[in-house]
C-alpha cells in the first residue's frame, strides 16, 4: 500500500529546559508508492527516526497527517497500525525461542497453531534459517538474529515494512551482505518499505529512493543516482561523498539549459537541467574528486586549476589527493588507475580539470 | 502554533482514556495506595496534633516534658547511630575480606553473614538472653557472672549490630565488586603503599557506598521494635517499644501517635537523604577490558588479621543460631539439659493457630505483593501518566516508615465504619501487601531498565495491546525480578512483628508474636522452638521457590537470585 506523509511535525519539550522546545521534524511532506523501498538519510539527530516511529505509531505527530492507502491512520494505536518494525536492538523476545519469536504476531492475531508453524517455516526457509526453530535467541549470530527480526516483521504480511538503522549491530563484512538480502527480500515480497540509515552506501545500495534529512527537514528526495550527480544543496553534495565546491559566476546562457560559467581564469560550459540562472549570478560547481583528472606538469592554459600536491595517499586500486591551489580552498581528486597515470608525490605541481557532463550546479540561496 | 496544543497533562489523560484497563489499573493503584498508606500515616498526624479535635502542640509538649520519653527519644537516636558506626563497621570489614582475599572457607563465611536477614530480627536478642542473661549458659553456667547486665545498653546495642550488619555487608559486597581491584594494583604499581592504596583509593570510592549503609542501618535500628521489646528493659526506653506501651498498655492513642510521629521524622528523611543524594553519589568504574583480580592489595598478614575477625563475628552467630536450636530441644534451658520434645508438642499443641495463620497470611500477601511490585515497577519504568511521580514516593514509602508507625496507623484508620478492619485476616493482608510491595518495585525496576523498551514495542507493532504485551512480553521478562522479590516479601512477611503486632487478634495471630509472649512469660523453650520452626518455613520457602524458577525458567535461574 502507498504510505503519505502530510506536513507532519514533531515537537519535544527540551527535558532540561522546561520552556524550550525542540523541533526533531518539521513540515514533512512525502508520498511512498506501493512495492517502493525509500530511505531516510541523514545525521544523527537529523529526525530519521522520529520520522519512522511517527509512521509506526510510537510517536504522536504534533501536527500533520499520515495517510496509508486511502485511510487516515493518526489515531490508530501502533498494535492496530499494518505496519512492521525492525528494530535497530532487533528486540528480539529472549524468553522466547526462534520459532515462538516468529510466531508472535499469527498467534496474537488468534491463527490456528499447525498453520502458524507451517508459515513460520515457510519463512524460515526463505530467509536461511531453517533448522533454527528451538534455537534461543542468545545462541544466534548477529546476522541470524537479524534474520529472525526480519521474518518475524514479514510474517504478518504487514502494508509497510520499518527498518530503523537495522544493520547498525553487524560487523562491515555481515553488513555488506545482509545490505542485499534486506533489498532481495523486500523485493520478493513486494512491501511498501522506509529505511532509516546513517550510512550513505547503505541507502544508496537498499533504496529506489533516498531522502535526505537535516535538522527536522528534508534536504532532497530522488533516487540514488539523482542524489548523488544532482544534490539539491550544498549539504546534500556534502553529505553524500566527498566534494568540491568551486565559486564561479554565470557569463551567460546557451540553449538547451547549459550555461556559460566562470570558474578563476577559465570557462566551462555546464547544463542545468533542475534550476535557472541569469548572466551574472553567483554560482557553486559541484565537483567530485573522482571527476577530476589530475596530470603532472606545468601550468596548462586548458586546465581549470594549477596546484601542487600537498598529501597523496595511495590505496591500492585509487590515489587520494589533496591539493593547494593559490587562492582557493584545497581540492581533493582521486585517480583510477595509478599504475597507468602515475603516483604523485607532495611538492609536484598538476593541472587540474573535468569533464563538464559530471558537473552540477547550485545557486548561492541553495547554500 | 504553541496555544493549539493541549497541555501535556490533558494529553496524558487523552492517551490514557485510549487504554481504558491501563486507566483502570492506574487509578485503582493510586487509589490503593492513598488508602492503605497515606491515609493511615495521615491518621498519626491528626491524631497527635488534634487530641481533642483542635489543632495543638498539647501532646508533644506532654511527651518532651517527661524525663523518661525524653530518653527513650535520646536512646533511640544513639542506639542508631552506634549501630550504624559499628554495624557498618563489621560489615565492611566482611566485605572487604571476602571481596579483596583469598581467605579459605569464603562461600561459608557469605552464608553465615547472610543468615541473620533470613530469620526473625529478635532472634538474636532472644539468643543473648538465654547465653548471657540471668540463667544464661555463658554468663551463669561458664563464667559464672551474676548480673552481667545484658538487658540495657549493652546487650541491645550487642544484638542490633549482630541483627542489621548483614544487611551493611551485602550492601557493601556489591559496591566493592563492583570497584575494579586492577585500580588498586594500579595505585600499587604507582608506589603507593598497601595502606596508602586502601585510604587513598579503596576506602573513597567505596566511601559512597559506607554512608549509604549507615544511613540504612541507622533506619533500620531506630524502627527496630523486637530487639528492643526483648532486651531494653525499663531502664533504657527506647521509642518504638514506648509506642507500643503508650498505645496496648495505657489506651493513650494521641501519645503513642506522637511517639509514632516523633520516630517518623527521622526516618524519613535520612530515608530520602539515602535514596535520592547518597544513593547518586556513585563511581562509576571506566574499565577497558574485563578485569581479573589478582589480589595484591591485601598483605598476607592484613589477610589473616581479617580472616580471624571474620571468622569470630561467624562464630558469634554460630553460636546464637545454636543455642536457640539447643534451647528448643532441653527441657528447661539453664538448668535441665535433658532432650526433649515438650517443646514442640506445646508449639503444635497450643501455637499451632498462629503457624496456619502466619502462613495463610504470608502465602496469600506474597504473591499479591510481588504482582503488584511488577505492575507498579513496569507502569513507573514504562508508561506517562499524571501522578507517576507520586506513585513511586507513595509506594516506596513503607520502605522508609517504620513498622510501628504503620501499626498504629492502622489501628487508627481502620478501626471505624466504613473501614472497620480491625481483628480481621483483612487487616493483616493489606497491612503486609503494601509494606513488601517495595521489595518487588525495586527489582522489578531494576530488572526492566535492563530491558530494551523495543522489545515491548516490537510486540505492540506485531499487534499487541497492552494487557497481552505485558503478560506475555513483559512478565516473562520480569520472572526473575518477581521471584527474588517474592522470596525477600516472604521472608519479611514471616519475620515481621513491629506493625504487626498491634493488628493481631484473637482470631488471626502470628508466629512472631507468639515467640515475643512466649518470651515475656519466661517460656524460652517454647520461644526458641516457635523460632526454629519459623526458620525452617522459610528455609523450606526459599528452596520451593528456587527449584520452581530454575524448573520452569532453566535459564534465568541464579542470575538475579539473591538468596
Amino acid at each position: 500500500m502507498s504510505l503519505k506523509l502530510v506536513n507532519i511535525s514533531k515537537i519535544f519539550k527540551d527535558p532540561d529546559h522546561a520552556n524550550k522546545e525542540v523541533k526533531a521534524v518539521e513540515n514533512v511532506n512525502l508520498e511512498i508508492n506501493e512495492g517502493e523501498m525509500v530511505s531516510f538519510l541523514g545525521p544523527s539527530g537529523c529526525g530519521k527516526t522520529t520520522t519512522l516511529r511517527i509512521v509506526s505509531g510510537f510517536e504522536t505527530p504534533t501536527t500533520g497527517e499520515i495517510w496509508l492507502g486511502d485511510q487516515m491512520i493518526n489515531d490508530l494505536p501502533p498494535n492496530k497500525r499494518d505496519t512492521a518494525m525492525v528494530f535497530q536492538s532487533y528486540a528480539i523476545f529472549p524468553h522466547l525461542s526462534v520459532g515462538q519469536n516468529i510466531a508472535f504476531g499469527l498467534e496474537l492475531k488468534g491463527v490456528k497453531p499447525d498453520i502458524v508453524k507451517k508459515e513460520v517455516k515457510a519463512i524460515m526457509a526463505t530467509m536461511n534459517l531453517t533448522d533454527l526453530y528451538n534455537r534461543s535467541p542468545d545462541q544466534l549470530s548477529g546476522g541470524q538474529q537479524q534474520r529472525v527480526a526480519l521474518a518475524r516483521s514479514i510474517i504478518n504480511k504487514p502494508s509497510v515494512l520499518l527498518f530503523d538503522e537495522p544493520l547498525s549491530n553487524l560487523d562491515a563484512k555481515l553488513r555488506d551482505l545482509m545490505r542485499f538480502e534486506i533489498r532481495r527480500i523486500q523485493q520478493s515480497f513486494g512491501i511498501t518499505s522506509i529505511y532509516v540509515t546513517h550510512d550513505q552506501a547503505e541507502a544508496m545500495t537498499v533504496s529506489d529512493r533516498i531522502v535526505v534529512m537535516n535538522e527536522g527537514h528534508i534536504m532532497q528526495v530522488g533516487t540514488p543516482f539523482e542524489i548523488y550527480s544532482q544534490p539539491a544543496n550544498r549539504f546534500v553534495a556534502d553529505f553524500i561523498g566527498r566534494v568540491n565546491f568551486l565559486d564561479g559566476t554565470v557569463e551567460g546562457k546557451k540553449p538547451n539549459s547549459a550555461y556559460k560559467i566562470r570558474i578563476g581564469d577559465n570557462f566551462k560550459l555546464i547544463n542545468s537541467s533542475t534550476s535557472a540562472f541569469s548572466t551574472g549570478d553567483k554560482v557553486l560547481t559541484v565537483i567530485r574528486p573522482e571527476s577530476l583528472t589530475v596530470s603532472v606538469g606545468e601550468k596548462d592554459s586548458t586546465a581549470i586549476f594549477h596546484g601542487v600536491v600537498e598529501k597523496a595517499v595511495y590505496l591500492g586500486p585509487t590515489v587520494e589527493y589533496d591539493i593547494k591551489i593559490e587562492g582557493r580552498d584545497n581540492i581533493s581528486a582521486v585517480t583510477h588507475n595509478p599504475v597507468v597515470e602515475g603516483v604523485f608525490k607532495p611538492g609536484d605541481w598538476v593541472n587540474i580539470d573535468f569533464n563538464p557532463a559530471a558537473a552540477h550546479l547550485l545557486g548561492k540561496q541553495d547554500n | 502554533m504553541s496555544t493549539k496544543r493541549p497541555h501535556p497533562i490533558h494529553r496524558q489523560i487523552k492517551q490514557l482514556l485510549k487504554d481504558p484497563l491501563l486507566f483502570i489499573v492506574i487509578l485503582v493503584i493510586l487509589i490503593s495506595l492513598i488508602l492503605f498508606i497515606i491515609y493511615p500515616l495521615t491518621k498519626v498526624i491528626i491524631t497527635s496534633f488534634l487530641p481533642d479535635g483542635k489543632f495543638s502542640f498539647s501532646v508533644f509538649k506532654e511527651v518532651f516534658s517527661s524525663w523518661y520519653l525524653r530518653r527513650a527519644f535520646f536512646n533511640s537516636i544513639m542506639m542508631g547511630t552506634l549501630t550504624a558506626l559499628l554495624g557498618a563497621g563489621v560489615g565492611f570489614i566482611f566485605a572487604f575480606t571476602l571481596a579483596r582475599t583469598d581467605i579459605p572457607f569464603k562461600k561459608f563465611l557469605h552464608i553465615i553473614a547472610i543468615i541473620p536477614i533470613i530469620s526473625p530480627p529478635f532472634i538474636g536478642a532472644l539468643s543473648i538472653i538465654m547465653l548471657f542473661g540471668n540463667n544464661g549458659v555463658i554468663s551463669d553456667h561458664l563464667l559464672h557472672l551474676q548480673n552481667i547486665k545484658i538487658y540495657g545498653f549493652r546487650g541491645l546495642l550487642f544484638a542490633q549490630i549482630v541483627t542489621f550488619f548483614p544487611v551493611a555487608y551485602i550492601t557493601l559486597r556489591g559496591v566493592l565488586d563492583s570497584i575494579s581491584p586492577t585500580l588498586e594494583d594500579a595505585a600499587l604499581d604507582l608506589g603507593g603503599t598497601r595502606l596508602k592504596v586502601f585510604r587513598r583509593v579503596t576506602l573513597p570510592l567505596a566511601f559512597p557506598g559506607i554512608a549509604s549503609a549507615m544511613l540504612v542501618l541507622f533506619v533500620e535500628t531506630l524502627a527496630d521494635f523486637g530487639n528492643p521489646l526483648i532486651l531494653a528493659g525499663s531502664q533504657f526506653p527506647i521509642l518504638s517499644v514506648q509506642a507500643y506501651l503508650q498505645i496496648t498498655g495505657m489506651y493513650d492513642l494521641p501519645k503513642g501517635s506522637a511517639l509514632a510521629l516523633i520516630l517518623l521524622v527521622p526516618s524519613i528523611s535520612i530515608f530520602f537523604l539515602q535514596k535520592y543524594w547518597v544513593s547518586r553519589k556513585k563511581y562509576v568504574t571506566i574499565t577497558g577490558k574485563p578485569t581479573s583480580s589478582t589480589l595484591k592489595s591485601v598483605s598476607s598478614t592484613a589477610k589473616w588479621i581479617l580472616f580471624a575477625v571474620c571468622l569470630f563475628f561467624a562464630l558469634t552467630i554460630i553460636l546464637i543460631y545454636a543455642a536457640i536450636l539447643w534451647g528448643a530441644f532441653v527441657k528447661v534451658w539453664g538448668s535441665n539439659n535433658s532432650l526433649t520434645l515438650d517443646h514442640f508438642k506445646y508449639v503444635f499443641s497450643v501455637g499451632f493457630g498462629a503457624v496456619k495463620d502466619t502462613l495463610v497470611i504470608a502465602g496469600i500477601s506474597t504473591p499479591i505483593a510481588g504482582i503488584l511490585g511488577m505492575v507498579i515497577a513496569f507502569l513507573v519504568v514504562r508508561k506517562e501518566f499524571p501522578l507517576k511521580h507520586f506513585m513511586e514516593v507513595s509506594s516506596m514509602l513503607s520502605f522508609a516508615v517504620p513498622g510501628t508507625v504503620i501499626g498504629i496507623g492502622y489501628i487508627l484508620a481502620f478501626n471505624s465504619h466504613p473501614l472497620l478492619l480491625t481483628g480481621t485476616l483483612l487487616i493483616l493482608l493489606l497491612n503486609f501487601i503494601f509494606r513488601y510491595v517495595p521489595v518487588g518495585i525495586q527489582s522489578g525496576v531494576a530488572i526492566l531498565r535492563q530491558v530494551d523498551p523495543s522489545i515491548e514495542e516490537a510486540a505492540i507493532d506485531m499487534g499487541a495491546d497492552s494487557r497481552s504485551t505485558f503478560r506475555k512480553v513483559t512478565l516473562p521478562l520480569m520472572v526473575p525480578a518477581f521471584f527474588s522479590g517474592l522470596i525477600y516479601s516472604f521472608v519479611r512477611a514471616m519475620t515481621a512483628i513491629s506493625a504487626v503486632i498491634f493488628l493481631v487478634s484473637s482470631n488471626w495471630n502470628l508466629m512472631t508474636v507468639q515467640i515475643m509472649s512466649q518470651v515475656e512469660s519466661g517460656r524460652l523453650g517454647a520461644a526458641a522452638a516457635f523460632s526454629v520452626i519459623l526458620v525452617l518455613i522459610i528455609l523450606a520457602a526459599i528452596v520451593i521457590i528456587r527449584s520452581i524458577l530454575t524448573l520452569r525458567y532453566g535459564r534465568f535461574g541464579g542470575t538475579t537470585l539473591k538468596f
